[in-house]
């Protein structure tokens, strides 16, 4: 057994306590009664928490990618351990074997051989140009180069045999809690929506499965540049997303909340001067002032080396710097229609009433106009969540994003865009990036139509 | 001329389908105007859309024929539809200001029907227009043709209407609560409009509304409605003099009227049952004092007591004067006290501004010198129509808005310019029950929470084991099980809400209670609920109200006193029988004579009031009711006329009374 030394970095500080801050607010939904049914409402809904069953996959990897170690390196007995350089992840000592079986450069998915022509030394035939064999990527195949379709098709039905069987028994488990807790009904008119999590589950595990079955053997989405394994690197980036999705409205939200709901219901020139804030803000292109933003950051953290004892270090501390300036500017949206909400909801007479009883003007917003706003928090706190994972990749295929060394979504389709424009076209550098951010934000967007229509005091 | 047969129209929830309206038929003739009659929520309105085959997306017609002049109008395809809708059947609907298009001038929106039903374009449809806004009464109609909706007042806007649906000359008219929104003077002004009109087209029109009064005006025939069913169907005579079934008795008796003053009103106790869960009998067996043993098991049959008069009701009784429920409730005359609550030349002015910086360029004159007095035990009714600022007098005796000037001294003490945390001090004697029960509760909130919010924050009772006893306890006053605590308003119905207000505004033990239009959006039925236990809260706890309303049958019920309000001054102020007995100001006349009263000879003669209420803004030069005065004389164009003391109580500003 290795020894290891555990390593935190300030976005796992970040995820971890949001991890704590949910099972807290968990147990406080639990205690509310009307929260409660509005939950229950969620998950009575078939397509929310079917992408809610998605969205927990994705989280659930983000998580493993947020456990961070630094292997410790072989020394003699004796001597004071010595540990690696390279920052290193549970994900990273899980999946392996996708991390280090790298090939020289770019290959298909289930590719035998690399994409790019190269002069080889065949022994008895000289120097010849051709295809050379993956040193990983169809080995076990040896010379049956030609039956990859059969050998793939034969090994995925396994797992994937093996994966429903593994469904099944979760299914059973679940048949027979729900049999105890209520015996005449059925699962599929449970009021919680067990029928669509367990056919997301069964979906996800049937692709899945196979899928890091058939990992072991070949490149299933092809390689980079640099011959990483693009499923290595699309895991990678998830935490990157959530990240960027989670911290960011963390930032953005309390701005938000506060200056909308003041705004609105002091009016007068406090209004004006939070308006004028946000129109200056608003009026600026966004994207060039996160551009500025980024860059100054990168100068501070460029001419401070001695502040990171590695390279993971540097790299998550840019990534927080870029939730946070992602945040300064993006609450204007949301601080303005809680402003309007405000508005409206302060002549309401119920407000009026409260006033005159006296009630003071703090107590009126955290008890009266709060709640009343907190639908519009909920759908614009999940919303935005995709909106922001969409504003990674544009920052980083501009190259203001992340770290260069930090993988995401935005540097995965920054990398393959170039090779776009060559013949044979590369496409699954970038078709596997967009295929994964696309379940990520449309799995948010559904569960966000959920909690929207489940809030939604019209259908309380 | 229109037949409707056994329609059923229904909404999906769901995968059910629920019935809103379950089998109605009646027709109308020629000429002839029918009224369906019925609370909210009977399905009188989606009857209407049914009709018209403009029912929301959820809406189904089931079954069910209806046909014009003899031509089903049901199985007809959309596009056939079109030429009847807007050409020979039309529709004026309930809110003149959302119904017409805010960014079309007013001669688009006729013209698109001129063009649609008539082909009517240009210089012709021009001169078609000018002659329906005369004839719809709007003076210099070639003007108002290009101008847009919100250069009109809440009046014209309902004659434009109007001129729109007469646009493609339809052979029946459909009234969907027309003057609902209106004031009442405006109210007079629009049914005479309508009236004349259908005599001189000779159009049958369907007039759907809840207001007994306008029945009384309109109808030639009246239908009632009650939970998706006709269950009467009588001549406006017959109607008035003998209604037969115990529903219809049921709304006659529960209207406020001054004849019943000191009485109790009669309620319909429980409530419309759901859709969902209609009864399978009688649907009005569990609300009926009548009730027998058949009518909850078989729904009763059409049964003809006259001739045109039919019912659906087993009971074939005469209506007997219920007199055991109607015991007084309250001494009609406390003697006016001391006056503890005392508003001298209270002034509320809203500056206009305007530009970049906002430069106030002019007053808004909401409040301009209101003076009254309210002594304990005793109801003052603030009576006026929309926009004359009575509301705002309310909020300014609560110092909910800052006064310009003037001066409300409660008990003894100054409240204008009082810093808040004084002022908190003096809300516990003052507290203000609103208009609208849906948004006068906080959703988020239990009722006990929202009841025990006022003694929180005015230290009342501090310990929360007798807050929750005295929540208990004044649900039980209201008239609410002290289950409610628990509960959320939306489980409850507007009428319950408006309890829970009322418990709200009780829980600190005011002396004086501001209602503002308390039951204006709630059912006849509702209303006299809740009227029922205002009376009895003053009769128990002696509590003084300042009544603000614009409907006169409660005014003529509850008031001790009145006040009349015109443009943000008060006109005319004295107890209630002076007031009501002998008014002397012109605007008191003619508001009193406006107000369509539920019997067959209310309408002897009604003082017309031209135009409508002036913008408080830029009120006229001296009486500011001049332009409207069917009295006006030179003097009143100059100057304003100073208070007249008629008697110790009553007072009127009007120059004839000098």
């Amino acid at each position: 057994m290795m020894g290891f030394q555990a390593v935190v970095l300030w976005s796992d500080v970040l995820i971890w306590l949001l991890v704590a801050a949910g099972a807290g607010v968990g147990v406080m939904i639990a205690k509310n009664p009307p929260l409660l049914a509005a939950w229950r409402r969620v998950g009575a809904n078939r397509v929310g928490m079917a992408s809610a069953t998605v969205l927990l996959a994705f989280v659930l990897i983000g998580l493993l990618d947020s456990l961070h170690y630094r292997a410790q390196l072989e020394s003699k007995p004796g001597q004071k351990a010595v540990f690696a350089v390279e920052v290193l992840s549970v994900l990273d000592a899980l999946a392996a074997p996708l991390r280090s079986r790298n090939e020289k450069t770019y290959s298909a998915p289930f590719a035998t051989r690399l994409y790019a022509k190269e002069t080889m030394d065949v022994p008895g035939k000289g120097t010849v140009r051709d295809y050379p064999r993956l040193k990983h990527g169809g080995q076990h195949l040896g010379e049956r180069e030609d039956e990859v379709a059969e050998d793939a098709a034969m090994t995925a039905f396994k797992a994937g045999v093996l994966a429903f069987v593994g469904w099944l028994g979760v299914f059973g488990s679940v048949a027979a809690v729900n049999r105890k807790k209520s015996p005449k009904l059925k699962l599929r008119e449970a009021a919680f929506a067990w029928d669509a999590v367990l056919l997301t589950l069964l979906l996800i595990l049937v692709f899945a499965v196979p899928l890091f079955w058939l990992s072991g053997y070949y490149h299933v989405f092809g390689t980079d540049k640099v011959g990483q394994d693009v499923l290595y690197q699309i895991l990678k980036s998830v935490r990157t997303g959530l990240i960027i999705g989670l911290v960011t409205t963390l930032v953005m939200l309390p701005m938000a909340v506060l200056l909308g709901i003041v705004a609105g219901y002091f009016r007068g020139w406090v209004d004006d001067v939070i308006q004028y804030i946000y129109t200056v803000l608003n009026s600026i292109p966004g994207v060039l002032l996160i551009a500025a933003a980024v860059l100054m950051m990168q100068v501070v953290i460029d001419t401070n080396p001695q502040w990171f004892s590695t390279a993971a270090e540097r790299a998550d501390l840019r990534l927080l710097a870029l939730c946070f300036i992602l945040g300064i500017t993006s609450w204007t949206g949301l601080c303005r229609l809680l402003r309007g909400e405000t508005l409206k909801l302060r002549e309401l007479e119920y407000i009026q009433a409260a006033q005159a009883f006296g009630v003071s003007s703090w107590r009126i917003i955290v008890r009266h106009i709060l709640p009343n706003l907190m639908h519009i928090v909920i759908i614009a706190l999940v919303m935005d969540f995709s909106g922001l994972v969409l504003a990674e990749a544009v920052l980083s295929y501009v190259g203001i994003g992340v770290d260069p060394t930090m993988t995401s979504f935005g540097t995965m389709i920054n990398n393959a865009r170039m090779e776009l424009g060559r013949e044979p076209v590369v496409w699954w550098s970038l078709a596997a990036a967009f295929s994964a951010m696309f379940i990520l934000v449309l799995a948010a967007n559904l569960f966000a139509d959920a909690v929207r229509d489940a809030f939604d005091p019209r259908a309380a | 001329m229109l037949k409707v047969d056994n329609l059923r129209l229904g909404f999906t929830a769901g995968k059910k389908t629920l019935a809103a309206v379950d089998g109605i038929s009646f027709s109308i003739e020629k000429g002839e105007t029918f009224a369906l009659l019925g609370e909210s929520g009977c399905g009188k309105s989606a009857t209407a859309q049914g009709i018209m085959r403009l029912l929301p997306a959820a809406g189904r017609i089931l079954e069910g024929r209806v046909a014009l002049e003899g031509e089903p109008l049901l199985s007809l395809s959309e596009a056939d539809m079109r030429a009847y809708r807007g050409g020979r059947m039309a529709m004026i609907f309930q809110e003149p200001a959302t119904s017409l298009n805010p960014v079309l001038t007013v001669g688009r929106q006729i013209g698109e029907v001129l063009e649609r039903h008539l082909d009517l374009r240009g210089e012709a449809a021009t001169e078609r227009m000018v002659d329906l806004l005369r004839q719809v009464g709007i003076a210099d109609p070639e003007r108002r043709l290009t101008e847009y909706p919100f250069q009109l007042s809440g009046g014209m806007k309902q004659r434009v209407m109007i001129a729109i649906a007469l646009a493609g000359e339809p052979e029946l008219l459909i009234a969907d609560e027309p003057t609902t929104a209106l004031d009442v003077t405006v109210q007079a002004q629009i049914l005479d409009l309508l009236g004349k009109i259908q005599v001189d087209r000779g159009m049958g029109m369907l007039l759907i509304t809840h207001d007994l009064g306008v029945v009384a005006r309109m109808a030639h025939r009246i239908g009632v409605m009650y939970a998706g069913e006709l269950v009467e169907v009588a001549s406006r005579e017959a109607f008035f003099t003998q209604p037969r079934h115990p529903y219809t008795q049921a709304l006659f008796e529960a209207l406020p009227e001054i004849s019943r003053r000191g009485l109790k009103l009669t309620t319909i106790p429980g409530q419309v049952p759901s859709l969902a869960a209609m009864p399978a009998g009688c649907r009005f067996a569990d609300r009926c004092a009548h009730v027998m043993q058949g009518c909850r098991e078989v729904s009763p049959p059409w049964r003809e007591v006259a001739d045109g008069h039919t019912v659906r009701c087993h009971w074939q009784g005469e209506a007997a004067e219920d007199t055991r429920t109607r015991h007084a409730v309250t001494e009609l005359d406390i003697d006016p006290g001391k006056p503890f609550l005392q508003v001298a030349d209270l002034k509320v002015h809203f500056p206009i501004r305007k530009g970049f910086l906002q430069r106030t360029v002019g007053h808004v004159r909401a409040v301009d010198g209101v003076s009254l007095a309210i002594s304990a035990g005793r109801t003052l009714a603030l009576v006026g129509e929309s926009g004359c600022g009575k509301t705002t007098v309310g909020k300014a005796l609560l110092q909910l808005i800052k006064p310009t000037a003037g001066s409300v001294t409660l008990g003894g003490s100054e409240l204008v310019g009082l810093k808040s945390r004084r002022l908190r001090g003096v809300r516990r004697h003052m507290q203000m029950i609103f208009q609208d029960p849906f948004a006068s509760l906080n959703p988020r909130l239990r009722v006990g929470e929202i009841i025990a919010e006022g003694m929180g924050a005015l230290g009342v009772e501090t310990d929360p084991q007798a807050r929750t006893t005295a929540v208990a306890a004044l649900l039980q006053q209201v008239g609410l099980s002290d289950e409610a605590i628990n509960r959320y308003p939306h489980e409850f119905s507007g009428g319950q809400r408006q309890r829970i207000a009322i418990a709200r505004a009780l829980a600190v033990q005011p002396e004086l209670l501001i209602c503002d239009e308390p039951t204006s959006a709630l059912d006849v039925s509702v209303q006299a609920q809740i009227l029922n236990l205002l009376k009895k809260l003053q009769a128990d706890l002696g509590v003084a109200y300042l009544f603000i309303t614009h409907n006169f049958a409660v005014v003529e019920y509850l008031a001790h006193d009145i006040a009349v309000m015109y443009l943000g001054r008060i006109v005319e102020q004295g107890r209630a029988e002076e007031v009501l007995h002998s008014p002397q100001h012109p605007y008191t006349q003619a508001l009193l004579s406006a107000v369509p009263a539920p019997r067959l000879d209310g309408h002897a003669q009604v003082i017309r009031l031209p135009g409508e209420t002036p913008s408080p803004a830029n009120p006229p030069t001296g009486c500011h009711f001049h332009p409207r005065c069917p009295k006006a004389m030179d003097i009143c164009r100059q100057t304003y006329p100073r208070v007249t003391e008629l008697s110790g109580t009553h007072t009127v500003s009007c120059h004839l009374a000098d």
